[in-house]
Parts: C-alpha cells; structure tokens; sequence
C-alpha cells in the first residue's frame, strides 16, 4: 500500500480502490483521475458506486483495497490537511432541524479548526446568499423544503474558499430554475479556479456543466476523459422528418446509410452513416428527386446517452 | 501610501472588509484559496458548538424541566406531611436519612433532591444524552458533514464527552439549585445537624451541599464513557439512547439482588449514596474515593473504547 508520488495537475487520483460492504462489491478497481481545474462529471446507474467512491474520497469509510490522494494526498490519512480546502455534498444534506439554516452552517462551520470564528458570520452570509437561501435564513431547517435543504447543504460546501467541490447529485430535489442557478454556480465556481467534481445519473445534466466525465457501472470505471471525446467515439444519427417513410428508407439504404429506423409517431426515420459519409446535400437532393416530402433533415449530435449505451451495450438501469 | 494599500490588498483574503466573499471576483488568474492553518482556540468554537447543540434541544430542556420538578414534589410532599406538627417518619423513602431533616432545614431538601434523584432519573438523563451524541447525528447524517468539515474523529468525540460532562453537572445543579429554592422558600433555614450528630453552621453545611453536587456530578462520568460508547456502536440514536438506559436499569437491578455482592463492588452506581459520608464529622472518605475511582476506571476504559471504534469505524449513514 505505498502509493506513487501524485501526478501534477490531478486533484483526485485513485489506483485499485475497491469497497466491498458485507457481501457486496460497491466499487472495484477503480483508478480515477480528475484533472486541476475541471468540471468533473461522475456518471452511473443508481447503486453503481458513486456515493461509496466519495465517501472513500472524503475519508468516511476506509477502502477495502487500493489507494487514493486527493489534492496530492493520500486519503484517509491526510484529512486534516486536504478536507478544509475540500467542500462536500454526500448523498444529500443533512440538518440540524431545530436550528434555523443560518445556526447549521454556524454549527458546521464551528467544525472546521481552520475557519476563523471572526469571520464566520460573513461567509455564512454570503454563502447563504450564494445558494439564494438569505430570505429563508432565520427558519428552522426542519421547515426546509426539499430543494431549500439541498441549496443549505450547498451552502455549507462554500463556506470557505475551496480548491475542490464534491457534490452528489447537487440538483436532487431542485426545481427546473434552482437547477439552472446550479448550473450556473458551478460553472462560476469553475471560473474560479475550483475543480469541481459531480456526480449525477442525469446525462444531460453531465454534458450541460461538465468538461470531462467519467462513467460507472457496477461498481466498475468504463471510461473516463473529456466530455467531447467521450461523445466524439460515437458518431451522430442522421435524422429524416418525413410523411414517407417507406421511401425515405430505401433510399437512404442505396446511399449506404444503415440501422435505419422508422418512428411512426414522430414520422422520423434515424439511421446511421456509413464510415464514409457522402455529402449530406446531395443526399437530401437524392430524397426530393425520389419524390419525398422532407419536413425536417439532419444529423442529431451523440449524446454521452449514446456514448453511454455504445460503451455498456445496455441500457441505463439499476444493476441487480 | 496608496501604494501600500494596493500591494496588502490580495493578501488580506479574508480581513479585507471592502471584499464581500459573494462578490464575483473579476480577476482573470484568482490565487488559490490561502492555506489556512488550525488554531488550537479555534478548536474551542467545538465543544461551544456542542453545548448550543445539547442545550438549544428540546428533549433536553424537558429532562432539565423533570430534574427541577423532582425537588419540587418532595418539598411539597415533606410540607403537607408535617403540617400537623409532627416530622417525617425514618423509614427513609428517600435515601439516607435525609427526609426527615427537611422540615428543620430547607437545605436538605437538596440533599433528600440528590439522592432521590441519583438512582434513576438523572442517570436516565445522562443516558439519554451520552447515547444520543454520536448515534443521533449519525442517524440524521449530520455526523459525514462534521467529518468532512473537517471535525477530526479524536477531537469531535472529546468535544462530545465534554458536553456530556457538562451536561450531568448541569444536570446536577438544576436538582440542586430547584431544591434550595423550594427549600429556602417552604421551611426554616439554620445551623446544620450531620448524620454523625454534630451541629455546624449553615455556611458549613452550604459548602458541603456544594461538595455533595461535585461528587454527585463525578459519580456520572463512568456512565457518561459508557453511553458515548454504545453510541459510536450504532447508528440509531433511539437505539442507543434505549440500551444506555437499558443497561443502566439492568445494573441497577443486579445492585439490589444480595446474591450477586461479588458483582456489585465493580457496577457502577455501587457506591453512589457514599455522597452522604460527607454529612458527617470527620468526613469518611473510603466509600467516596472507591466510587471516584471506579468512576474514573470506566471512564478510562469506554471512553478508550468509543476512541478505537469511532476513529476506525466507517460512516455510512
Ligand atoms: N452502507 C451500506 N451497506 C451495504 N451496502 C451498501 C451500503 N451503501 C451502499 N451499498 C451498496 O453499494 C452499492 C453502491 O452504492 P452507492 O450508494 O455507492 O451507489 P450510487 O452510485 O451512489 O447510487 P445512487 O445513484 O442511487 O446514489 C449498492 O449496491 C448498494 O446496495
Ligand atoms: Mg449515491
């Protein structure tokens, strides 16, 4: 168990970690590096291993086997050192009900031997107002709605200046605006010179904020990189909007493209390129000259969804 | 001079009171957060940050509220009963021989108070607290984001203990304090007649009180180690809120069976009402050193244990 020296510009990095709680194996070889200064997008089914990973990140459980460093240090040891620069949401917020939302992060703040007392009243304020909970600040927590708690539990991660956010499906429970507010925080926060590490079963979510991704099943690290090249392995679907589909089939098949599909109810036809694409003018020419009627016609950019679905061969499901 | 302001500028991250920390910050290459260091005062906001959590609770408010009536009933009780002239019989419900001194001197209500109370009700508080610290806020899941805060294991378990500790003085003192009050305002205040016989002064029987609350309030400590112990065992608060009463109820029982005396001298609450020794002139301290010691003995074992599992256990809730 002696990790090698840490590799520069690499904020989280894992070799071999493993969990295995009593019977089951959470997470399984996982070797993870997520580069300084990226939005870092963790993807996986649900019970895929994303929350055991964190925990073992922010020194919560102890690794069954294998190692990691964050910030260039090996976790759990060096906790003192790593988690005061390190802000967290793990699987959710967790109050204090009979305090209002402005005594829990005084409480969690008081926790931090590192956070100076004087200052304390003004970052709790002005991370109340980041996570715009200033107005809701003097109600008792267990008062909170859902997205109110989980805008508080943000809240207590930005406490400080930090070099590393970890958030676990930050956008749980928000509504479509408090989603975006996150969004849009993270990408400031990003701007800010902070790394930020998320994780999410929603894709869209994933390609929205993040810069790179890593993808998880079964406790198991598929891949991991940038988003663009993630999405880039797989190639887009062309895309037919057209009250002829018949045709529209046939014709496309004589120019090579193949898996075609017919959707009676959006009346689209999908089908891939071939390995050469011809020129999608002239293929579009070819459909008219056929005598199709052409409401809609394009090519659909992958989605990390697709890229997801041609990495696993399955779908996105819960592993049993 | 403005020159120096603007170089001491980036450098005052934190004082800088014209910099709001929520203002978005236009600079292109921000500096990393700096590095900041612990303080060991700093560490004191803890332990503060625990009793504001063990005081602001309701739950522990109602238990004070109970302890502080307890002093209450009895004084009430004594009142009525000697109306007629006549003193409280000896049978002596209530302890060592102190009830019947009630209506002669206010100030053994509180002793009367202490060890009525000592038996059951205020451990019953202490065991409640003491397994709720660390089992509570892991069931609520508050416990991760202590230690991610982060807390330290070793240092976030002491700061528990010592607001348990805090607790059962505080705990000790509302039974005092609750019945000096009834006692002082129902009945007759003077000269203190000991157990031994003696007469002393009020002032002298006022310092021996306090003793009686410092020795009452050790006599909590081996409990208290033993219920943060049951609690870094579980993650149920209720839980382990129950098995500390539980096995306080249980201890007390095997305590009062005479057909286990070879047990008793290593339970707990065995030599408890050796508080009432002080009451005597010369003070006999044998029974008050052993209960000290076994007090201290449990400390210095559960409190080891909590240590060990809680700094090796995982969290998971
Ligand atoms: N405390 C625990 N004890 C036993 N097994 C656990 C425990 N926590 C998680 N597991 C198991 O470990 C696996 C991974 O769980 P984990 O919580 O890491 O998944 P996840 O990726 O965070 O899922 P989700 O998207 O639902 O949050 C699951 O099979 C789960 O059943
Ligand atoms: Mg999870």
């Amino acid at each position: 168990m002696t990790p090698v020296a840490p590799t520069p510009g690499v904020v989280i990095e894992t070799s071999g970690l493993a969990k295995q709680y009593r019977g089951t194996l959470a997470v399984d070889g996982l070797d993870l590096q997520v580069p300084r200064g990226s939005v870092f997008g963790f993807l996986g089914p649900n019970g895929s291993g994303k929350t055991t990973t964190i925990r073992m990140l922010m020194g919560l459980i102890e690794p069954t086997a294998g190692s990691a460093r964050v910030l260039g240090r090996p976790m759990p040891r060096s906790s003192r050192s790593v988690l005061p620069k390190v802000g967290a949401l793990i699987e959710g917020p967790a109050l204090y009900g009979f305090l209002s939302g402005q005594d829990n992060l005084i409480r969690y703040d008081a926790a931090d031997p590192t956070a100076d007392p004087r200052t304390r009243k003004a970052r709790v304020g002005s991370a109340l107002d980041r996570v715009g909970l200033t107005a809701a600040a003097g109600k008792k927590a267990k008062a909170y709605s859902l997205g109110m708690k989980q805008r508080l539990g943000l809240a207590s991660a930005l406490l400080q200046p930090r070099e590393l956010l970890v958030l676990d499906e930050p956008t749980n429970g928000l509504d479509p605006q408090g989603m975006r507010e996150i969004r849009a925080l993270v990408r400031e926060l990003a701007d800010d010179g902070t790394t930020v590490f998320l994780s999410s079963h929603l894709l869209d979510e994933i390609e929205q904020v993040c810069t790179h991704a890593a993808v998880m099943a079964r406790g198991r690290l598929i891949t991991q990189g940038p988003v663009a090249e993630l999405s880039a392995g797989t190639r887009g679907r062309l895309e037919v909007t057209t009250p002829d589909p018949v045709e529209t089939v046939r014709v496309l098949a004589a120019h090579g493209v193949t898996d075609l599909v017919t959707d009676p109810h959006t009346a689209q036809v999908t089908g891939e390129l071939p390995a050469e694409p011809p020129d999608l003018a002239e293929l579009n020419a070819a459909l008219v000259a056929a005598g199709v009627r052409v409401r809609g016609f394009g090519l659909r950019r992958a989605s990390l969804e697709d890229a997801f679905v041609a990495l696993t061969g399955e779908g996105f499901d819960v592993a049993g | 001079m403005s020159r120096a302001e603007t170089t001491a500028g980036p450098g005052l991250h934190d004082g800088d009171p014209g910099h709001r920390p929520g203002e978005p910050v236009r600079e292109r290459a921000p500096a990393p957060p700096a590095s900041r260091t612990p303080r060991a005062a700093w560490s004191l906001g803890l332990f503060g940050s625990e009793l504001l959590i063990v005081f602001r609770r309701a739950r522990t408010l109602a238990l004070l509220g109970v302890l502080a009536g307890v002093p209450v009933l009895v004084g009430i009780a004594v009142r009525i009963e000697t109306r007629g002239g006549h003193s409280v019989g000896g049978d002596g419900g209530g302890g060592p021989a102190f009830l019947e001194q009630i209506s002669n001197n206010g100030l053994f209500l509180a002793f009367a108070s202490l060890a009525a109370t000592l038996p059951f009700f205020l451990p019953m508080a202490i065991g409640v607290v003491a397994g709720d610290s660390v089992a509570g806020e892991a069931s609520t899941g508050t416990l991760r984001y202590l230690l991610v805060a982060p807390a330290g294991r070793t240092r976030l378990l002491l700061a528990k203990y010592a607001s348990v500790l805090t607790f059962c003085v505080a705990a000790t003192l509302v039974v005092v304090l609750s019945a000096v009050v009834v006692g002082f305002s129902l009945f007759p205040v003077g000269d203190v007649t000991l157990l031994s016989g003696n007469t002393v002064s009020l002032s002298d029987g006022i310092l021996r009180g306090l003793l009686i609350a410092l020795l009452v309030a050790s006599s909590l400590i081996g409990l208290a180690a033993l219920g943060l112990f049951i609690s870094t065992l579980t993650d149920s608060g209720i839980g382990a809120m129950a098995a500390t009463v539980g096995l306080l109820i249980t201890v007390q029982i095997i305590n009062n069976i005479p057909q286990l005396h070879a047990l008793q001298p290593y339970l707990f609450p065995h030599y408890w009402l050796s508080f009432a020794d002080v009451m005597r002139a010369p003070v006999i301290w044998t029974g008050i050193l052993k209960n000290l010691a076994l007090q201290f003995l449990y400390a210095a074992v559960f409190g080891s244990a909590a240590w060990a599992r809680f700094t090796t256990r995982d969290v998971t809730a």
